[in-house]
């Protein structure tokens, strides 16, 4: 609320700016914008923006270094009987003190309510002075700004530097992304192999993550071998390639080659609409209608299938890539120039033949990329297999059976209760590790091949 | 061939074995064309079958059964806040018959654990209503629902242990005094979740949603039509913005659950936000979009003539005139035909929410991002969790409208497509 | 003929050089250009003369690769100074490109846009007049004094092309680069703009790319001409049509080659 209110007034104080640069600049030159280097509103631009940005970075500041200063300064005041604690418990309690100041929770102790006053007097002053900050540096930055203005100042340049410098910023969160990406994954993976080898967590076919959490529990002791994660995923990923690009293929085929604009109009948006259904609703559809059909047709046949079958999520996420498969490879069977086809027509090749033994191959590397990409989409796919695949490490190759795979492993170890230090925890970051690394080689690969195939026709 | 005297040629002339060889290539040709129009027609009766799954399921959520039963306003109860007792008198009241504690219990089992909120409600909008009776419709319980949805059977033993018998002789007489009813059920579309399927609504999973999209729009749009702009109209072409642009190519197909271990680990663990807000799931799917804005972006940018940026240019126009005076207003249609698919994207995301903790069991609608919260696709997937049969219909229902928005998402994106197409 | 000697050149270029990565693209090149004149750059495809005529306004920055060497100065100012704000620069020289290329706006901000960004009219009014002007003087005025509100893409090929002049011109530019502006219209939009070229000079100093050397005969008081990025001869249109000194000049424009 304060936060609000205090944005609101830097907010107007920059509105505030570019009029009065803007004014400024006018009053400079006599109400004659041509002899200004730059126009008055790039001079009302640099007013505000010297105005706004300071007190911005302030307000950025604080709310980044907010938290951790507290954390410093209410600690440091802890009376000695809650200053001795172990770590964990002094998080705890640190937690609490928290709740307490922000929450208005009722405390356990005095000593906690007594620190909870401390914290809530301590967030004022900081916010207080924070706000001041911000606040004077706003107008004296607007006041500098103001007084600078003379007919050559090059506001114009100025300004767009500084939005350029925005782009280029804007420009690197993807690096940033990325960035954090692999190193929370590293960070996190490298304190899971201090209690797990690496060796044992990928080579290892007893998967069991659960661990006691006490040690006088009775329980498993918890076995991190994630190769029957590894094969369950290849399983469910080969299923689903194995309905995904027979189907994508030849319907790419029929689009492409035979299909009248109009059907084409009609089919084409309709089999997107697979691809944007979330996979959540697939996951139900799969653990409602096709598992228990796919067990009812087995039991039939005298099989006996697991309700959470492989093939079951398998199958359903085959449907999801459908379109995926299919407008890749109709992006690449349309790109295979109209002079192959026309010498193929041209000795007489029926139609198919000439797709079958001519644009088909001329167009091999293409699809294979768009095969690749859809792999890794398979890989990578959760909601799926976390509804429809259960929990079972088995390792097995039997599609009737029930398997699980690294990212419902991922999901279920993070999910619910956890304690952020325990292995089984940390397991879950060592497979995003695996699942990162694996769809990034797939995809470098498949892009790469897609990309060569493109140069190849254009 | 090897053989190239005269006679073997002689041989390859069209005969009568050719003729034949001819229709079994055209019989060739119309199987291939028939396959691959069926592997088209499979694909879409996959899609029709989803759909039809979910639509029959999911339409009789919208009704919910209600009981009317004559309820007395006695000044006792009222004062006491004792709706359920008021409730239970009327039952009783109704089956004077019932006098065992294990009977009445299963008499007042019909109806729901949160019917009592009705007559809060009621007697709130007015106070003069103590002291008198009056008939009032209350929510029924999930089984009875289900019952008269025909969901599960209504014969006696019959019913899966949901109802018993009892329960069941009570329903047939409810019914036949014109006391049973289905009426449009409100309560799914403005509550929270609740675990009493009868009681548990969308509502919170939508503001959730809405709180969560925006903040991922207020993020990824502005980051990504910058990144789009820097790379496609102000970057120079070296190997930093090469690998910018392998860099984003890459973090589009990298597996969405992903995001969800780098919102963990960063968002909450290491910058301390709280868990399950819409705040952090709104940064995390701002990270997803981001991508996908910024390639829409380029290729709107690109599409763009570069005629128009050397007239600008020409007349003495910036490099940023050029692009906020031409160029971007005339990609924008693109650009936010790509934004509006990111956003449907996005909507439609639920692996990296879980990680992030979204998956907590939240009653209360969420006031701010800040708040605990759950979204749509999140509350499918805990009712979808949910062994109730009547969270079956209810997270179908769910799926009805998440698919809903993403359908309006769709044809927003389409239409905005079509009306401003423009071939240069 | 038109031009006298003795005025100080309005553009000087001296030992200009232009590499585009590899290649060098532009040999070597002096030339002045006056004030009030136009002068025709000729030569056959890829000789240099556009990348000449995109040095004047630094067009060819737009280009990573291109490296810009020599000097060149606009009334005595070097035009690649460090300190010059090439925005301003390009407001005084003003380009006509090869294809029509109106903004998909309005008539009336296709010649506005120019006269905003440069903060030349103090309120509407001025601005009306500057349009009102820029289109009367490029002879466009009369065919769209209603329609000033329809895009600028619904004209015609040569009324597109006077549009793009009359943009050019509302900055007031001392001079105004033409690069083939003839080559996308029809025989009678060409005539009508060498017309209206010949009235330009007046106001204007007028440097144009063409490929037709009729046109240059037309239009031009003097023309030069390029050949594999050097200048080979420039002089009084007339004498480099009925008398070349070079015999490479004489090749091209006797059509033994180009």
């Amino acid at each position: 609320m304060q936060l609000l209110v205090l944005s609101l007034v830097l907010l107007a104080l920059t509105a505030l700016g570019y009029r009065l640069g803007r004014g400024r600049a006018l009053a400079v030159i006599d109400c004659h914008p041509r002899h200004l280097h730059s126009l008055p509103s790039y001079h009302g631009y640099w007013v505000a923006m010297w105005c706004g940005l300071p007190a911005l970075l302030v307000l950025a500041g604080w709310l980044m270094f907010e938290p951790s200063l507290l954390r410093a300064l209410v600690m440091s005041a802890l009376p000695a009987e809650l200053a001795g604690l172990p770590d964990e418990r002094l998080a705890l309690v640190y937690n609490e003190v928290r709740n307490v100041a922000r929450y208005g929770h009722s405390a356990s102790s005095a000593a906690v309510a007594d620190a909870a006053r401390h914290y809530a007097s301590l967030r004022q002053t900081i916010f207080a002075a924070a706000a001041l900050a911000a606040l004077s540096l706003a107008i004296a930055g607007l006041v500098y700004a103001r007084s600078r203005i003379h007919r050559q100042l090059r506001t114009r340049n100025r300004v767009e530097s500084a939005i350029r410098v925005f782009l280029i910023a804007a420009s690197l969160v993807a690096i940033f992304t990325t960035i954090g990406i692999v190193l929370s994954l590293l960070f996190e993976s490298l304190r899971f192999f201090q209690s797990v080898s690496v060796s044992e967590f990928l080579f290892g076919t007893s998967w069991s993550p659960q661990m006691a959490i006490r040690s006088d529990q009775v329980g498993s002791s918890g076995a991190f071998g994630a190769v029957p994660l590894f094969t369950g995923t290849l399983l469910i990923a080969g299923i689903a390639l194995l309905v995904a690009v027979p189907l994508g293929l030849l319907s790419a085929v029929y689009m492409a080659e035979y299909a009248a604009p109009r059907f084409r109009a009609v089919v084409k948006p309709l089999l997107e609409i697979l691809a944007g259904i979330p996979t959540v609703v697939y996951g139900f559809f799969a653990a409602l209608t096709v598992a228990p059909f796919i067990r009812d047709a087995g039991t039939a046949l005298g099989l006996t299938v697991a309700s959470e079958s492989a093939l079951a999520a398998g199958l359903v996420m085959g449907i999801m890539i459908i379109p995926f498969v299919s407008s890749l490879a109709d992006d690449v069977i349309t790109a295979v120039p109209h002079s192959l086809r026309e010498g193929s027509y041209g000795l007489g090749a029926t139609k198919s033949e000439t797709i079958t033994l001519v644009v088909l191959p001329a167009a091999l590397p293409g699809i294979v990329g768009g095969v690749l990409l859809a792999a890794s989409r398979a890989i990578g796919e959760t909601m799926i297999v976390v509804m429809a695949a259960g929990l079972a490490a088995n390792l097995t190759a039997n599609p009737l059976e029930a398997v699980t795979t690294v990212t419902t492993q991922i999901v279920t170890l993070l999910v619910g209760d956890q304690e952020f230090d325990s292995p089984k925890t940390l397991a879950a970051f060592a497979l995003g590790l695996v699942l990162f690394t694996i769809t990034l080689a797939l995809n470098m690969v498949a892009l790469s091949i897609v990309n060569r195939y493109r140069e190849k026709y254009d | 061939m090897t053989d190239n005297s005269p006679t073997a040629a002689a041989a390859h002339r069209p005969s009568l074995d050719a003729a034949a060889h001819v229709r079994r290539r055209y019989a060739a040709e119309r199987r291939f064309k028939a396959i691959g129009l069926g592997a088209i027609f499979l694909a879409l009766g996959f899609l029709a079958i989803l759909l039809w799954t979910i639509v029959s399921n999911g339409l009789s959520a919208f009704m919910q059964t209600y009981i009317r039963v004559d309820v007395r306003f006695d000044a006792e109860s009222v004062a006491g806040e004792d709706y359920q007792g008021a409730i239970k008198s009327a039952l009783y009241a109704r089956f004077p018959a019932v006098e065992s504690r294990g009977e009445r219990r299963e008499l007042a089992a019909l109806l729901s654990s949160g019917a009592d909120t009705a007559l809060r409600r009621m007697l709130t909008a007015d106070p003069s209503l103590v002291g008198t009776t009056k008939p009032v419709w209350l929510v029924a319980s999930d089984d009875v629902d289900m019952a008269i949805k025909g969901h599960i059977s209504r014969q006696p033993g019959a019913s899966g242990n949901r109802l018993t018998d009892r329960q069941l002789g009570w329903l047939g007489e409810l019914e036949a005094a014109g006391t049973v009813e289905k009426r449009f059920n409100t309560i799914l579309l403005s509550s929270g979740d609740s675990r009493e399927p009868e009681l548990a609504g969308l509502w919170g999973a939508v503001v959730g949603s809405v709180f969560s999209l925006v903040i991922t729009l207020i993020v990824s749009f502005p980051l990504g039509v910058a990144t789009a702009v820097y790379l496609e109209e102000f970057a120079p072409k070296n190997r930093w913005t090469a690998l910018i642009e392998v860099n984003i190519n890459n973090l589009a197909a990298v597996p969405s659950v992903v995001f969800g271990l780098l919102g963990l680990a960063i968002f909450l663990n290491f910058l301390g936000m709280p868990r399950s807000a819409p705040l952090v799931g709104g940064l995390v799917l701002a990270l997803i979009c981001l991508p996908t804005i910024i390639i829409a972006g380029r290729a709107a940018l690109k599409a763009v003539p570069p005629s128009i940026r050397e007239a600008a240019l020409g007349l003495g126009a910036s490099r940023l005139q050029v692009v906020n005076d031409h160029v971007l207003p005339l990609a924008m249609p693109g650009i936010m035909t790509g934004t509006i698919l990111g956003m449907a994207h996005a909507l439609g995301e639920t692996a990296p929410l879980l990680m992030i903790g979204m998956v907590a069991f939240i009653v209360d609608i969420p006031a701010s991002p800040l708040d605990p919260s759950a979204v749509l696709p999140v509350q499918v997937y805990l009712w979808a969790d949910s062994p109730e049969r009547a969270f079956v219909e209810r997270t179908s229902a769910a799926i009805m409208a998440l698919l809903l928005f993403l359908g309006a998402m769709n044809l927003a994106a389409i239409l905005l497509r079509k009306k401003f197409e423009r071939r240069w | 003929m038109s031009h006298s000697p003795s005025l100080p050149a309005k553009v000087r270029a001296r030992d200009i050089n232009v590499h585009y990565g590899d290649k060098h693209a532009l040999k070597h090149v002096d030339l002045d250009i006056h004030a009030h004149e136009v002068v025709a750059l000729i030569g056959p495809s890829g000789c240099g003369k556009s990348t000449f005529l995109r040095c004047i306004n630094r067009m060819n920055d737009q280009v990573d690769s291109a490296r810009v060497t020599g000097l060149l100065t606009l009334d005595g100012d070097d035009i690649y100074d460090r300190a010059v704000d090439v925005v301003q620069l390009r407001a005084r020289v003003g380009m006509v490109f090869q294809k029509p290329n109106p903004f998909p706006k309005s008539i009336f901000d296709n010649v506005a846009y120019g006269p905003r960004i440069h903060g030349m009219a103090r309120d509407q009014a001025e601005l009306d007049e500057i349009v009102m002007t820029s289109l009367e003087r490029a002879g466009l005025l009369a065919e769209v004094r209603d329609r000033l509100d329809e895009p600028g893409t619904s004209l015609s090929g040569g009324q597109q092309q006077r549009l793009c002049i009359a943009r050019a011109i509302a900055v007031s530019p001392e001079l105004i680069l033409m690069d083939e502006p003839c080559s996308a219209l029809d025989p009678i939009a060409t005539a009508r703009v060498e017309e209206l070229i010949d009235e330009l000079r007046e106001n204007f100093t007028i440097v144009i790319v063409t490929h037709s050397m009729q046109q240059a005969a037309r239009v031009s008081q003097r023309t030069a001409f390029f050949h594999l990025g050097e200048l080979v001869e420039v002089g009084d249109t007339e004498q480099i049509f009925t008398n070349p000194q070079h015999p490479l000049t004489q090749g091209y424009i006797t059509g033994r080659f180009g």
